[in-house]
């Protein structure tokens, strides 16, 4: 396919454009923070994203949703990471509905609804160390009665004080390092030996740590098969990978803008900041690789929305350059702001926070990186 | 089937039954490049096959109207016979600065019968052409140079010396700026076409630091020119150029390399699996590399719809040169002591080696990177000042 966006997606983008600079800027980021908002994102915020149809952007319309592909929902990312945007989009309505998708029908009708609603936030509980490393999932599923017992612990988990149901990457055979023999479960908030103890971010959001102290599910909490949990694992980490990376796309594309504006206007020696070289260069490179991010990130939604064989690729590809170029551009941002970039006062460095948060998530820059040696053989 | 399904299969089709096997091995080195032109001596009988299939079915230049010797393809079935060109591995029929620079320039400024003379001449692969641009005193500051034609009713009487320009030596024609008015810097200067053959022309190869000549100085010495000879208006040479200009940045940004996506890692892997930070900084370069092919295809898409910034391949100039220059200093780290010999069939001829040096050219020809950045900082990014 053409690597153009077509008029329905430009429609999209401008509908998402003016739906988050009106209701969910920065400001709006602000005013949830200040208040030391639990939940780190506004529900009722949620639901407006449910009426304009955007929680159900990737559920199948059998299931009631929109039926559309990766390229419309980072058309949505990017605007929630210029605005700094906080919801449980990328969570929920991304990477939770790709898992879903796969889940039997009483599964799907059991959360479809209240997605589509804007009334359920799920979260995603795969990480057990500091860094990205979900191949090693260690967390055990024993059988027990007619379902499986879990017993492990989870970090990292976005906002999953504030979620109503946990996808659990759980291994039911093998050793950790083991591709086969993991499992993902539905765990419902109240399940009975689960503790869930919030630890809000740099950059604002807020994450959990999740102890699972044998935790007894029916087995009907299996999200696709048993023992072959890592197609559906691959599922999340693919839409939540190329989901962030759109997210920083716009991250640093707000970014990028604030500090061109900035240097337009701002004078220093009789003069426009802007009209010294040796800023110009440093913002037409900055302006490159932006470019290039954005592009590569295109180039990872089409394909995967092709089911091409080389999607994997191209979405490691994409993470890693997005990460790369939306920090240099809050990086550059902050130092060509001056003092003012180091105040709490101006929105540069908010930006430079929810950066570090999104690069992390999800696997950084070098994790993928090293997986783009990795698949190209070497 | 859509149409452009369809014309996917013919086009494959047709190329499986006319690349001659030959041609679908990668070229070794520039000794396997068809330029054409008067002097060319070919290769092979397939090298030469598959020129003559090409030239007859248009395929040399398949955008180009079928007047003026090209396919007529839309820019949708252009990109497919690419495709199906580069997954069967078959070469470029015909190189040509003709293709590439001239042939767009007369499509836009040429009268009708130089498309139909110059155009047709180039798609058939008969005359090779070069680009006399540059000047001693004059390059980056390109508008600044000398060169001059002097107003001799029915011809000009051209004077000077060019710079830079690549294969002079072996070229039959000079598409050349000529300043034909002193008291206008911008609006006194033509663009003249002339035959490398013409008294008062002569070449001189430069050496360069690869130890090879790709490039010449060029000498004229009262070089008669007919009035006719020339592509636009007297005087406003300088759009043509800068329009050429354009071309030449996004073929040099094409050349972010060997073309593909294919990783150089994999081949090398016995090296990079005993040099971490080597292999670190090769799987850095291949998260460049897949962008800047993506970016490339996305450029390319936006230009043919018109949804490109006019400046934009300064950018991809940029980035694609330096990613080339990253990817030889990479290839020499890799190749270890052996990438030094210069000369020893172990090494090809030193090609690692002379590669690696010619690539450094790649960010100062047809524009610096620096002033690469000026333009994208005035022109798209609008930052203030002169």
């Amino acid at each position: 396919m053409a690597m153009t966006l077509t008029d329905d997606q430009n429609m999209l983008r401008d509908t998402a454009r003016g739906f988050m600079a009106s209701e969910a800027p920065v400001t709006h980021f602000r005013k949830f923070r200040d208040m030391g908002c639990k939940d780190g994102f506004s529900h009722g915020l949620w639901k407006q994203f449910a009426e304009i149809g955007f929680t159900g952007i990737l559920i199948p319309e059998a299931d009631g949703g929109m039926g559309m592909g990766q390229i419309e929902a980072g058309i949505v990312l990017e605007e929630i990471g210029r605005n700094l945007s906080p919801s449980p989009f990328l969570t929920t309505s991304v990477a939770a509905v790709e898992a879903l998708k796969l889940a039997d029908k009483a599964m799907r009708d059991r959360w479809f609804p209240g997605i589509l609603a804007g009334e359920t936030v799920i979260g995603i509980a795969i990480e057990e160390g500091v860094k990205h490393r979900p191949e090693k999932i260690a967390c055990v599923a024993e059988r027990s009665g007619n379902g499986f017992k879990l017993t492990g612990q989870k970090q990292f988990v976005v906002q999953g004080a504030s979620s109503d149901m946990l996808i659990v990457a759980a291994r039911t055979a093998g050793a950790a390092g083991e591709t086969d023999g993991l499992t993902l479960f539905a765990v419902d908030k109240d399940a009975a030996g689960l503790s869930i103890e919030a630890a809000r971010l740099v950059d604002s959001s807020v994450a959990a740590h999740v102890k699972l102290d044998g935790v007894q599910l029916d087995a009907d909490a299996v999200i696709g098969e048993v023992d072959g949990g890592w197609a559906v694992l691959s599922k999340i980490l693919d839409a939540g990978r190329v989901g962030a990376a759109a997210e920083m796309v716009g991250v640093g594309s707000g970014a990028m803008d604030m500090t061109f504006e900035y240097l337009k206007t701002r004078k220093q020696f009789d003069r426009v900041i802007g009209e010294f070289q040796a800023l110009q260069h440093r913002a037409a490179h900055l302006y490159g690789e932006m470019e290039g991010a954005r592009s590569i990130v295109l180039k990872a939604q089409s394909l995967m929305d092709e089911g091409h064989a080389k999607a994997e690729l191209y979405v490691a590809a994409a993470k890693a350059k997005a990460g790369l170029a939306c920090n240099l551009s809050v990086r550059e941002g902050v130092q060509m702001h001056g003092g003012i970039g180091m105040t709490d006062e101006y929105d540069i460095g908010l930006y430079m926070k929810r950066d570090r948060s999104l690069n992390e998530f999800f696997g950084d820059a070098y994790y993928h990186a090293d997986r783009v040696a990795t698949m190209n053989g070497y | 089937m859509s149409d452009l399904e369809t014309f996917r299969a013919e086009a494959r089709a047709w190329l499986e039954e006319n690349c001659p096997a030959e041609m679908r091995t990668p070229a070794k080195g520039d000794e396997d490049v068809c330029w054409g032109g008067r002097n060319f001596v070919f290769q092979s009988e397939a090298q030469k096959l598959w020129l003559e299939r090409c030239v007859a079915k248009g395929y040399t230049v398949p955008d180009w109207p079928k007047a003026y010797g090209g396919a007529g393809l839309s820019p949708q079935e252009t990109k497919i016979l690419r495709q199906e060109m580069a997954k069967l591995g078959c070469r470029s029929p015909l190189n040509s600065f003709g293709i590439w620079m001239l042939g767009p320039a007369l499509l836009k400024f040429g009268t009708e019968e130089q498309k139909v003379h110059y155009m047709g001449q180039i798609a058939r692969g008969e005359i090779r052409w070069c680009q006399g641009y540059s000047e001693p005193g004059s390059g980056s500051d390109l508008v600044s140079m000398q060169t001059f034609g002097e107003d001799k009713g029915d011809h000009w009487v051209v004077n000077g010396q060019k710079i830079w320009t690549s294969y002079a030596d072996k070229a039959d024609w000079i598409f050349c700026l000529v300043r034909t008015d002193k008291t206008n810097k911008y609006q006194g200067i033509s663009f003249l076409l002339f035959d490398m053959e013409t008294p008062g022309v002569s070449t001189k190869p430069i050496k360069l630091i690869s130890g090879n000549s790709p490039f010449c100085e060029t000498f004229f010495d009262n070089v008669v020119v007919p009035k006719h000879q020339i592509v636009g208006e007297v005087n406003r040479g300088w759009d043509v150029a800068k329009y050429l200009l354009g071309h030449e940045r996004e073929m040099i940004s094409g050349m972010g390399g060997d073309g593909g996506v294919t990783s150089i890692g994999a081949a090398m892997k016995a090296t990079l699996s005993q040099e971490p930070v080597l292999r670190a900084q090769m799987a850095l370069f291949d998260v460049d590399n897949l962008t800047f092919r993506a970016h490339g295809e996305r450029f390319m898409d936006e230009w043919k719809t018109g949804k490109a910034h006019p400046a934009y391949s300064n950018l991809m100039k940029y980035v694609g040169t330096e990613l080339n220059k990253k990817r030889n200093e990479l290839v020499m780290s890799i190749g270890g002591s052996q990438a030094l010999e210069w000369e020893s069939e172990r090494a090809n001829g030193g090609s690692k080696a002379r590669n690696w040096l010619r690539t450094k050219a790649n960010s100062i020809e047809g524009g610096t990177s620096e002033v690469m950045l000026n333009v994208v900082s005035k022109r798209i990014l609008e930052m203030p000042g002169a």
